[in-house]
């Protein structure tokens, strides 16, 4: 632990490693590496039809067109057809049967990308059409399911809300988001000896990539390389799904022997890989005159699209936040995972909690106007308790709730009170122009709920300079994952950070390693990259205090030097000294998360290590005539334990609201009756600008609040759980039109959505 | 077009080299095809790669660089910010680009746009970083400070989908601070750091750095490049894929003789079909170089606008006569596709959702078509025959819009509405034009886009509000008369529903206005 006399590299605000080479433009992408004199560039030919069954594939006029090297069908797959990543259900390649518009069919390697762009449109596939789900509604009227369905039941929710005092029960559908990457999906594979492949892939899980492209090519894991320096963006859409253009581009590349480079245009991109899950939520909920919770029961369909990929997990998750930071001693869940003819859903920052959280906040909001009381009052009226009513449906007692120290601070400092009271009185005097204001709460579950996903490796090495070079399994998107991870080797070594040199991951540097996600990454991989640096250190010290015949405990490291007794020297002339006596300056580490477990067949036990907390006021202006609104201002108070680097959590957390705040209001995914995605470019597809960003945006993180469990120097993950602050603008624009709504708000609450629910005499 | 259809590999364009400034050197492109983007140009042959492709439509700004031009005078250099993924490469001719990789290098210090960004963490994945940097460079270049909404006007075409913006605009409102901490004290002339001179003249202004660069840029900008229609070519249309006439005579008599011509203004619908759909033009007429095209003509009666004007330079124009428009051309584009995109592209390509177009409509605006060396003046109302189909004739183009000037005890209003703020394509656009002495009185005049396959006057409500008395009721009479008036299409951008009431609801809002100006609004 740190402790005030230490000149620490914890709790600095650095900036993030690579921010110079942002600036200059002379960040590498994959892209942006140089390309082999002899590359090709591969395109995808896509299903134009959400369910069909394949009767001709005549690919002859895309081998003729110019520039043509190799065209690719299932057949063509010397390995599996499958990118699945948890059931073998994701054919790389359609064979006979397509099960969403924008499927692939076919790849193409050309000469140029252009070639190989335009040459994929003169295919000729002839299609025998098949019947299409496309909605969750409709898929769960059908009984058309991906994954079974899931139950939860704790207490007796059915008797509690017959008993309570006031029932309400209604229902609401919440969009889909894309992750909308600036950086799109891209893979460059080149053949190496012996049958091997080099893969530079933008991707959160290079270990998975690694073993698809492997099986894939029929070869064994050993013989592909994955490499990743950094992501333009990731957001949980490079998670499972790069591992299909990997693939790709490895097939292409192994049948051409020539390196491919595979890069999604983004009209492809959006088509073809998944998004976000969309929500239909249904809920019954029984509550006494005060607005406690005395009993509920939520259905969850989601739309998981033609295949498994990870829903499994992220509707779990759903049915472990829809209790957010309320108690619920009643519940009955049930999720529906919905097959569909779409692409298939997949990994978005939040990963099924944004959901969950959403559906029980709509359901406080829901009390609060039928009471007619601040929703406020309601929200802490359920919250969590500290000693007691801290067990959740799934049976973790909670023992780190802060979210009562969290929304008083917050109550106070955002001015909460007075501002509700100028809202009424300026909603009073104008007759179009309403303001609304609310704050939500936000508590999110750590780590993986797939328990063997809870481990990381590193490996870090120092040079005979006192250079270090440090790697693990995490992948940097933009989080500033790898800064943190150096500030950690080099607080335990007590050298400056630009003294570490961060490496691009590298499958054949850390092996078997987890995605990076769920908000782990630096709890997971400094933990691991800690501990490696202190096999060094330990053995460092046993050396010095060995050579200077002294005491270990009197062997220091402090301000990049080694105090050895009453002498000290610079760090690197100790490992110089290291080196010349033979002592090993390279080390694995490893790490594993501790004290967590979960019983799928019961639904219960202890799924997290630790919880993450946070709360957002936001206050909007809605236009009541069109519907469109303003965000006015937000006060953001999160939870991040000791920060490791207040400048990049204050970054995680801005950017993750307003990610939450594209989700809710102006990020509409649309298709059309056929199950085309008309949605699927920045001209159609609205993600917030800057005029979106409230001008008055103050962003706090909680002080003095280290983590209860012993993650990495007590900090606390903060990837996803601010995405959901973002739920505060949802539910100001509610409280808004509160007084002439006269139906749900459906999500996303564009100006659309936010007209439907007014009254039509609202003018008169 | 077709996209089955089978289409052969651009050709190469061999006949003229396009010529134009970087980094303080002419640059001659011989080798270049028709579909080439400036995007490909710097990231392909040049393999500079700081500029990204985020989206290939101009709606991201990953790819936004400067380019600058000579003024009018050509004593200065004017500087706009581009998405290089709709330039078109042979519209670069005679003009300067700069790119992230201009403003410093691994010898140099950051320039302060960019020191601003480190110090802020305005940046987390990066991959849209030099879009920003360029985008506050030019701002940096054109003012000496700025505010929170220059800044949110500057930057509405750049995407950033990490950082949530914030320490963004931060770091553009601080980065005038960091001029002196970047400009080194003035290196000794033997000791000359060429690359530390070039950082300074981007970094502030630098007069013999700028007279160097105005000399380049007027030796790249050649009078007949591009603008011969020689002889030869004429004879061998095969040959020709692109022409840049420098007099409106030259253009008359290009689309006289090839009907199968485009006309080339901003390039940002062509460009796009160019990017998305491989469109190849048989012909490209670029129209930017012509200055009479290019001019603003204020009379007492009327604001005639060339058809080369850009939407930067006509919105301050407007607005000098309609500042109540303020608020509607905030969000009309974003600022680099302003930069480029001119009114008349927004009026041809007769799109139902051009935004200017009911604003035009109501202004009574007409339009001035020349084919050869003769002209016909027609009214804005009469130029839409159906969905995307225009009244222009085979040999004929738009030459100048022309505004009547504002009326006596007029009204005006435009408004656009659509699912985000800014860089979106409206749902509905509507403007309302009324001239009324009193209540009884009036003459209205109201114009829709998004309401019907073209952008149309709503003539039966006219009808009706200019016989009747203006009050709450007539009002919503009038709204009513709108329903039925127009029949919108649904789409992904609004169902029928949804753009009905709206429009109806845009005429109360104007008219509830207009009539109780003073009246303190009453309580829902």
């Amino acid at each position: 632990m740190k402790t005030e006399t230490q000149n620490s590299h914890i709790g600095e605000t650095l900036g993030h490693d690579s921010a110079i080479l942002h600036v200059r433009g002379s960040a590498r992408f994959t892209d942006d590496i140089r390309e082999p004199r002899d590359i090709l560039h591969a395109a995808i030919g896509l299903s134009e039809y959400a369910h069909a069954t394949l009767v001709q594939v005549d690919l002859e006029k895309v081998r003729q067109a110019p520039g043509v090297i190799a065209v690719i069908t299932a057949k063509d797959i010397p390995g599996a057809n499958n990118f699945g990543a948890v059931l073998a259900d994701d054919p790389i390649l359609a064979d006979t049967l397509v099960e969403y518009h924008g499927q692939a069919i076919f790849a193409v390697a050309a000469t140029s990308a252009n070639a190989a762009r335009k040459a994929v449109l003169s295919a000729s596939i002839n299609y025998q059409d098949l019947p299409a789900i496309l909605t969750a509604r409709a898929a769960a009227e059908a009984h058309s399911y991906i994954l079974p369905t899931e139950k939860l039941d704790s207490g007796d929710s059915q008797s509690a809300i017959d008993s309570a005092c006031h029932q309400l029960s209604g229902e609401v559908n919440l969009g889909g988001q894309d992750q909308f990457y600036m950086e799109g999906q891209i893979a460059i594979a080149t053949p190496e000896e012996q049958g091997a492949m080099q893969i530079y892939s933008s991707t959160q899980h290079p270990s998975e990539v690694q073993h698809i492209v492997a099986q894939a090519l029929n070869i064994q894991s050993k013989d592909v390389t994955i490499i990743c320096r950094r992501m333009g963006g990731g957001f949980g859409g490079k998670e499972s799904q790069p591992s299909q253009f990997a693939a790709l581009a490895a097939i292409l590349a192994q049948k051409t022997k020539r390196p491919v480079k595979l890069r999604l245009d983004r009209d492809t991109d959006m088509r073809v890989t998944g998004k976000r899950h969309d929500f239909n939520i249904r809920y019954t909920v029984g509550f006494d005159k005060l607005g406690l919770i005395e009993g509920i029961e939520f259905k969850f369909s989601a739309r998981c699209g033609m295949s498994a990929d990870l829903s499994g997990a992220i509707n779990d998750r759903t049915m472990f936040h829809c209790d957010n930071a309320y108690y619920l001693p009643n519940i009955s869940i049930q999720s529906y995972r919905c097959k569909t003819n779409t692409v298939s859903n997949t990994a978005f920052r939040g990963f099924g909690g944004p959901q969950g959280m959403f559906a029980i906040e709509y359901v406080i909001d829901e009390i609060a106007r039928y009471l007619n009381k601040d929703p406020l009052s309601i929200r802490r009226k359920n919250f969590y308790g500290i000693k007691n009513r801290n067990i959740t449906p799934y049976q973790q007692k909670i023992r780190d709730n802060v979210i009562w120290r969290i929304v008083s601070e917050l109550q106070t400092t955002s001015d909460y009170q007075q501002r509700k009271q100028d809202i009424a009185e300026f909603n009073a005097n104008s007759r179009f122009q309403k303001r609304g204001i609310a704050l939500t709460p936000v508590k999110f579950g750590i780590s993986f709920t797939a328990l063997h996903l809870n481990q990381a490796g590193a490996l870090v090495h120092i040079y005979q300079d006192g250079s270090i070079h440090l790697n693990h399994g995490g992948t940097e998107m933009g989080q500033g994952l790898f800064t943190k991870v150096a500030q950690v080797v080099a607080e335990e070594f007590q050298v400056r950070p630009d003294l570490i040199k961060i490496t691009a991951t590298d499958t054949s540097k850390v092996p078997n390693t987890s995605a990076t996600a769920a908000s782990s990454g630096s709890d997971l991989n400094g933990k691991a990259a800690q501990q490696a640096a202190l096999i060094i250190k330990a053995r460092l010290i046993d050396f010095a205090a060995d050579k200077y015949d002294i005491h270990t405990s009197e062997v220091i490291f402090k301000d990049s030097r080694v105090y050895i007794g009453d002498q000290s020297l610079p760090f690197e002339d100790l490992i110089n000294q290291a080196y010349m006596a033979r002592i090993s300056l390279s080390s694995t580490g490893f790490y594993r998360t501790p004290k967590i477990h979960f019983d799928r067949t019961t639904f219960t036990g202890n799924p997290f290590y630790y919880f993450s907390y946070g709360a957002a006021v936001s206050e909007v202006l809605v236009d009541t005539l069109t519907g469109e609104h303003r965000l006015l201002r937000t006060d953001i108070l999160h939870d991040c334990g000791n920060s490791l680097n207040p400048a990049l959590d204050i970054g995680q957390i801005e950017g993750g609201f307003m990610q939450g705040v594209g989700w809710l209001t102006s990020e509409e995914l649309c298709f059309s009756d056929q199950g085309e995605l008309e949605t699927h470019a920045p001209s159609t597809y609205k993600v917030p600008l800057c005029s979106d960003t409230p001008e008055d945006f103050r962003v706090n993180i909680l002080r003095h609040n280290p983590n209860k469990e012993n993650t990495i120097y007590r900090s606390k993950a903060v990837g996803e759980p601010p995405l959901m602050l973002g739920l505060s603008v949802f539910f100001a624009i509610k409280d808004a039109i509160s007084s002439i709504a006269n139906s749900a708000l459906q999500a996303p609450a564009t100006p659309e959505s936010v007209l439907n629910t007014i009254k039509q005499n609202h003018l008169s | 077009m077709n996209p089955k259809k089978k289409q052969a590999l651009p050709k190469t364009i061999q006949h003229q080299p396009v010529r134009f400034v970087l980094d303080g050197e002419l640059i001659d492109v011989n080798d270049y095809t028709t579909n080439q983007t400036l995007l490909e140009y710097l990231r392909d042959t040049l393999q500079r790669k700081g500029t990204k492709e985020g989206c290939a439509e101009g709606d991201c700004g990953a790819c936004t660089v400067v380019l600058g031009q000579l003024s009018e005078d050509k004593e200065s250099i004017q500087l706009s910010t581009s998405n290089a993924c709709l330039q078109y490469l042979p519209t670069l001719d005679g003009k300067q680009v700069f790119t992230v990789e201009s403003l410093g290098s691994e010898l140099a210090d950051l320039h302060p746009v960019q020191r601003s960004l480190v110090e802020h963490h305005g940046s987390q994945c990066g991959f849209c970083t030099p879009g920003f940097v360029m985008s506050l460079f030019w701002l940096y270049k054109n003012k000496t400070q700025t505010c929170y909404q220059e800044l949110l006007e500057v930057l509405s075409g750049n995407i950033c989908r990490c950082t949530g913006y914030r320490s963004i605009l931060d770091a553009g409102l601080h980065m005038y601070k960091y001029a002196s901490s970047v400009i080194p004290t003035v290196p000794n002339t033997e000791d000359k750091n060429p690359e530390a001179e070039k950082w300074m003249s981007l970094a502030g202004p630098s007069p013999t750095q700028n007279n160097a660069n105005l000399a380049l840029l007027k030796r790249c900008v050649r009078k007949t490049t591009f603008a011969q229609y020689a002889q030869e070519e004429r004879q061998d249309p095969s040959k020709l894929h692109y022409l840049a006439p420098q007099s409106t005579e030259d253009l008359a008599s290009i689309v006289l003789d090839r009907p199968d011509a485009t006309l080339l203004a901003g390039g940002t619908d062509i460009g796009v079909s160019i990017t998305k759909a491989f469109t190849e033009f048989p012909l490209l007429v670029y129209t930017g170089n012509i200055k009479a095209l290019k001019k603003i003509n204020i009379t007492a009666n009327q604001t005639e606008v060339g058809s080369a004007v850009t939407l930067s330079q006509i919105i301050p124009t407007l607005l000098s006569e309609y500042p109540e428009l303020e608020d509607f051309f905030k969000r009309f584009a974003s600022l680099p596709i302003r930069n480029i995109a001119t009114l008349a592209g927004n009026i041809c390509n007769a799109s139902p959702v051009g935004d200017s177009i009911p604003l035009l409509l109501c202004l009574d605006s007409h339009l001035k078509l020349r084919t050869g060396n003769s002209h016909r003046v027609l009214p804005l109302s009469e130029f839409y025959l159906g969905y995307q189909k225009t009244a222009l004739q085979t040999g004929e183009f738009l030459e100048s819009i022309q505004i009547p000037r504002r009326g006596q005890s007029a009204h005006l209003a435009s408004f656009k509405v659509s699912k985000r703020h800014d860089q979106d394509i409206s749902a509905v656009c509507a403007a309302f034009y009324l001239k009324h002495n009193d209540r009884s009185e009036h003459s209205i005049k109201i114009a829709y886009g998004g309401m019907a396959a073209i952008p149309k006057r709503a003539t039966a409500t006219e009808d009706f509000i200019n016989n009747n008395h203006l009050n709450t009721e007539t009002i919503l009479q009038a709204m009513n008369i709108l329903k039925q008036e127009f029949t919108p299409l649904s789409d992904f951008r609004a169902s029928a529903e949804y753009r009905s009431k709206v429009a109806g609801n845009l005429l109360y809002r104007f008219l509830n206005e207009v009539i109780y100006p003073d009246t303190p609004p009453a309580t829902a």
